[in-house]
């Protein structure tokens, strides 16, 4: 009998509305993974057991009804800890916020209760979402189930590793620089980030307001499509919110890739990536020209600056989000013997060091003298990316490339060197930068077992054609390989 | 391009008390990441807009509505201070 | 050396929407601590803001009153700078991208008149409010801060004006005529003394004829039209007596000190100048087309220049017809009685003289009081048909005022009413020339002196009540 922790999304909506199991024992399902997973993964860094019971029962009793019920109704899904969640803890991974309980729900957190969905917990990731790797936690690293002995990526590391390894059957994550893709192609998953403004960032602990995008972690391109159509479409909370129609997810699922023109970007190929990552891509290429799609290879020039613009403009966004962090109103205090002490204090305290460098250069990079010469020109170099994305979207439909440039790193490889943690994104900054879409689907492993991603871009709104190269992506790849981890079954 | 930061200065106006040894730390940390960064410059960008929205949105608004507060104790219940009603902290030393 | 002031003032002007800037809590005056809070206006993580959209109308408005262009495309920004009553560490506010610029208001002084430019107007969001526990509740020497964020949030418009001002007086006037604007525009309450209309003014001197700028000092906590006289009359005086000393005017931020009318320097963080400023990126940026732009104009009502221009013509005095347009209250009572058939400037006069001193007395607005322009023209109708004296009338002014009833009936209940026909006076009149056979005497060879005398004399014995128009008309019939 399978574990119904190893149930995708999709299969278990059909055994839940089909009656064939409750959405009490899919939860305790996934509590019993947590509980065999969670002292090597360090997925989550909150376990609501009450919360989630109580979801649990009430989706039964809607299921039970025959009423009304959503693809997740009683769908086990964990939270990125920097989605606050009204009475459960959100700290971000942070000290800071150490046992702050928000008084408000994220408007994606409200959507996903709507729709009636199981949630699990909160997961970990680098402080403040800042990181490549989980490892910059102040509760701890997470582990790579598929290795312990690695990283899961990051900052959505917490929710790729529960995915993998099924304590949940889907995750939000949020994606400012690559923070969905890159954990889910580590940890073998899917993880997309949507079109900037096509889901709310109303309680989203800002990092990079206008690089930061929430998206679904989850084990197939399907089940990112259900769970996006949850969370997709307008919030007036949100200003930069689109307030216009909301693509069609599904409708090119099984559209296949024919007549499609599909650009390789020689930027992001060959030098810096790993052979191995970078013949895995090469054959999906090669296969998706099989399957009657065009190929042809792309040049992003202004691509070479974008992680040097990524560098300028998500500190100095981030020195203002994280301001309010003053030991005033909520959270950590320190105290000194004036507020001025007291806030320094506090802040010193209590972020941890890579939060710390990102607000120093943040700061810097705005202060009287630098603004133009740092942000001003990051933001032009923007706009450049922006208008060579225009112009590969006027040869081809959809740009594809690695989604990291490694397989997962080891736990500390990366941890001393800031500009090798930084070239982790490389791949997936461009999309951040334009706002536009950008999925990773698994297509097999490497020599040393570790997952590879490959990554789908598509113009902004694109999503439906985004979805439809991802869906055959994963159709070719066939990949069905779960990590060791998942395997330590339950009945043991 | 050499980048020289007053860290010391940086990090007053960010609010950190840091040690004369972290501010080292950080200061060389942070040219290195600086002097990459610097490559936009590099980059000739005469008569470019600049971005800082992906989406060309405009005139986003709200009626001028009253809408639901917090709960007061809600809200000071996070405090890490309180008097009564009020937030407390320790005095403030300087004008805004 | 004489020395020459420059002046230039921003104002900041809450604005009287029913909600925030950028959420929904209420915009309420004394609410009770940290009642009116939400998690925008806390900077709670996660939360953002919204744009007012009636802010950004009363904003265009204010500007169309200054005589400003609506820029076609303004953005919000961040100003980045700790301070523990503004809860996200940074305000929202404008920056390279205002919304109004390049307008202007004209003032009148005795001095002349002058043109002021306004060199722009943006949004912005208030602060909360600080409460120093202990040592007079002054910044610096307490013992602890109290934080409500009630104000946090409450839309905050900034006027700019260019540096035009040439005197105290017409800072003053200026400040006065700034009020009058928003006033009539009914988008602020504009009660300085409640903080929702508050000055600075940046000020320097430098030698008469000369055209470039001397050192300026800001002078802020000026919390009254008279106190921004004050405080600038005292400001040039202190900075003409250090240059003349041979020093130099340090550039500085100096509180006004109401009690003892000086200004002292404040201390100032050292990076007060660095306000970081970058384009707000969770806002997107404001488009005004010429189609909004002119619906927000044509909505606009009559502006005190206007008004002033109008009420000139009526025959009104500068200084009368100033005040009239500037407090709209005053002006439409006044309006209405002259609509009634009341004579203007004695209305006028009323209006700016006992009306006004009665309302300060009392600390009411004239809304509050039971005057209107219909008691104002029935009581200016009874003095013209000589019902009333013009001192009984100012008695029946401030009965009406305090709610005694319309004047009619406060003249009959305290019994003013002028008495004017013949029959009922020639008794009071012939015991008084009885009584005083001299006097008469003397009037009838030819000694208008003592008529005054006379008359004083009947109004004694009437108890104020007989019309002096008719007494003088009996007793020159008397002295044939
Ligand atoms: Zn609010």
């Amino acid at each position: 009998m399978t574990d119904l922790a190893d149930l995708t999304l999709s299969e278990a909506t059909s055994g839940l509305q089909g009656g064939e199991m409750t959405a009490v024992e899919l939860l305790e399902a996934v509590h019993r993974r947590a509980t065999m997973t969670e002292a090597q993964l360090h997925a989550y860094l909150n376990i609501d057991r009450p919360g989630a019971a109580r979801a649990a029962v009430a989706a039964d009793s809607a299921l039970g009804k025959g009423a009304a019920v959503s693809k997740l109704t009683g769908i086990p899904v964990a939270l990125k800890d920097n989605l606050v969640t009204r009475g459960l803890e959100t700290t971000c991974s942070s000290k800071i916020l150490a046992g702050y309980l928000p008084p408000y729900d994220a408007t994606v957190v409200g959507r996903l209760r709507e729709a009636g969905s199981v949630i699990v917990g909160k997961t970990n990731l680098d402080e403040f979402a800042m990181g490549s790797s989980t490892e910059n936690s102040a509760y701890g690293t997470s582990r790579n189930p598929w290795n312990p002995e690695r990283v899961p990526g990051g900052s959505s590391g917490g929710s790729a590793a529960a995915v993998a390894v099924g304590s949940a059957l889907a995750a939000l994550g949020s994606d400012t620089g690559g923070s969905i893709r890159q954990p889910a192609s580590l940890c073998g998953i899917v993880g997309m980030k949507p079109t900037y403004g096509l889901v709310s960032r109303y309680g989203l602990i800002a990092f990079a307001s206008s690089l930061d995008q929430i998206g679904p972690l989850t084990r197939t391109v399907t089940d990112s499509v259900t769970v996006l159509e949850a969370l997709a479409g307008y919030d007036p909370a949100d200003s930069t919110s689109h307030p216009g129609a909301v693509p069609d997810f599904r409708a090119g699922l099984e559209r296949g890739v024919a007549g499609l023109r599909i650009g390789v970007v020689s930027e992001l190929s060959g030098e810096g990536i790993d052979p191995q990552v970078q013949a895995a891509v090469a054959r999906m290429v090669t296969s998706l020209e099989g399957e009657g799609a065009k190929v042809t290879e792309v040049s992003l020039p202004s691509f070479e600056y974008a992680l040097s613009a990524y560098y300028l403009i998500a500190p100095a966004e981030c020195s203002a989000n994280l301001a309010r962090f003053d030991g005033v109103r909520y959270g950590l205090r320190r105290d000194g013997d004036t507020v001025e002490e007291m806030m320094a204090n506090t802040r010193a305290e209590g972020f941890g060091p890579e939060v710390t460098r990102r607000i120093l250069l943040g700061t810097y990079a705005l202060s009287a003298g630098y603004y133009d010469a740092f942000y001003g020109q990051a933001q032009r170099v923007r706009t450049l990316i922006l208008n060579d994305f225009d112009s590969a979207y006027g040869q081809v439909d959809v740009l594809v490339s690695p989604t990291s440039p490694t397989t997962a790193f080891e736990v500390g490889a990366r941890a001393t060197d800031p500009l090798a943690m930084y070239m982790s994104d490389v791949c997936t900054i461009p999309s951040n930068l334009s706002g536009h879409p950008g999925i990773s689907v698994p297509v097999g492993l490497d020599d040393a077992g570790l997952p590879i991603g490959f990554q789908v871009m598509a113009p902004a709104l694109g999503e439906e054609v985004l979805f439809q190269v991802a869906a055959e992506v994963e159709r070719i790849a066939g990949f069905s390989e779960r990590p060791a981890l998942a395997n330590s079954r339950a009945d043991i | 391009m050499p980048i020289d930061i007053d860290i010391a200065k940086v990090a007053r106006l960010a609010r950190l008390a840091l040690s004369d040894e972290e501010l080292d730390l950080y200061r060389a940390q942070c040219e290195v990441v600086l002097e990459h960064a610097a490559l936009v410059q590099a980059l000739p960008t005469e008569g470019v807009e600049p971005t800082s929205h992906p989406l060309r949105r405009t005139n986003a608004f709200r009626e001028d509505v009253v809408t639901e507060c917090l709960d007061t104790e809600e809200v000071l219940a996070q405090a890490p201070d309180r008097d009564g009603n009020y937030f407390r902290v320790p005095p403030i030393l300087e004008e805004p | 050396m004489k020395f020459e002031p420059v002046i230039g003032i921003e104002t900041h002007v809450e604005l009287t929407t029913a909600s925030k800037m950028f959420c929904g809590c209420p915009v309420e005056f004394g609410a009770p601590p940290n009642t009116n809070v939400c998690p925008v206006c806390l900077g709670l993580p996660g939360a953002l803001p919204v744009v007012n959209h009636t802010a950004v109308e009363y904003a265009m408005k204010i500007g169309l009153g200054l005589q400003c262009e609506i820029a076609p495309h303004s953005v919000f920004s961040r100003k980045n700078y700790f301070y523990p009553d503004m809860p996200k560490n940074y305000q929202i506010s404008q920056y390279d991208l205002p919304l109004c610029i390049d307008g202007y208001i004209d003032i009148e002084t005795d001095e002349g008149s002058a043109r002021v430019g306004i060199t722009r107007v943006h949004m912005e969001e208030d602060t909360g409010k600080s409460t120093h526990l202990g040592a007079g509740g002054r910044i610096g020497a307490g013992s602890q801060t109290l934080l409500d964020f009630n104000r946090a949030g409450v839309p905050l418009m900034e006027i700019v004006s260019e540096p035009d001002l040439r005197s105290a007086v017409q800072a003053r006037a200026y400040a006065e005529e700034v009020r009058g604007v928003v006033k009539r525009l009914g988008v602020s309450d504009v009660k300085l003394e409640e903080g929702s209309m508050r000055f600075d003014a940046n000020i320097s001197l430098r030698p008469e004829g000369a055209s470039t700028f001397g050192t300026k000092v800001e002078v802020k906590n000026m919390n009254s039209l008279r106190s921004v006289q004050r405080a600038l009359e005292y400001e040039i005086k202190r900075q003409a007596a250090v240059l003349e000393a041979g020093e130099e005017v340090v550039q500085e931020t100096r509180h006004w000190n109401e009690e003892d009318g000086t200004t002292a320097a404040m201390r100032s963080k050292e990076e007060a100048f660095d306000y970081r400023y970058f384009p707000e990126p969770d806002l997107v940026p404001i488009a005004v087309d010429e189609a909004w732009r002119s619906e927000v104009a044509s909505g606009l009502p009559e502006l005190p220049a206007q008004a002033r221009e109008r009420y000139r013509a009526q025959g009104l005095e500068p200084t009368t017809a100033g005040l009239l347009s500037r407090e709209v209250d005053l002006g439409r009572v006044f309006e209405d009685a002259v609509g009634a058939g009341a004579d203007a400037r004695t209305v006028a006069n009323w209006l700016t003289g006992e009306v006004t001193a009665w309302l300060r007395k009392e600390s009411l607005l004239l809304p509050d009081s039971h005057l209107d322009g219909a008691a104002l023209a029935e009581l200016e109708a009874m003095v013209g048909a000589g019902d009333l004296s013009a001192t009984a009338a100012k008695d029946v002014l401030g009965g009406v005022l305090s709610g005694e009833g319309r004047p009619a009936e406060v003249a009959e209940s305290r019994d003013l009413i002028q008495v004017s026909d013949s029959a009922s006076l020639e008794p009071a009149v012939d015991a008084v020339l009885a009584a005083n056979s001299d006097a008469f005497e003397k009037l009838k060879s030819g000694d208008h002196k003592v008529m005054g005398f006379l008359i004083g004399q009947v109004m004694r014995s009437t108890g104020g009540k007989a019309d002096p128009a008719a007494v003088t008309r009996i007793i020159n019939e008397r002295a044939g």
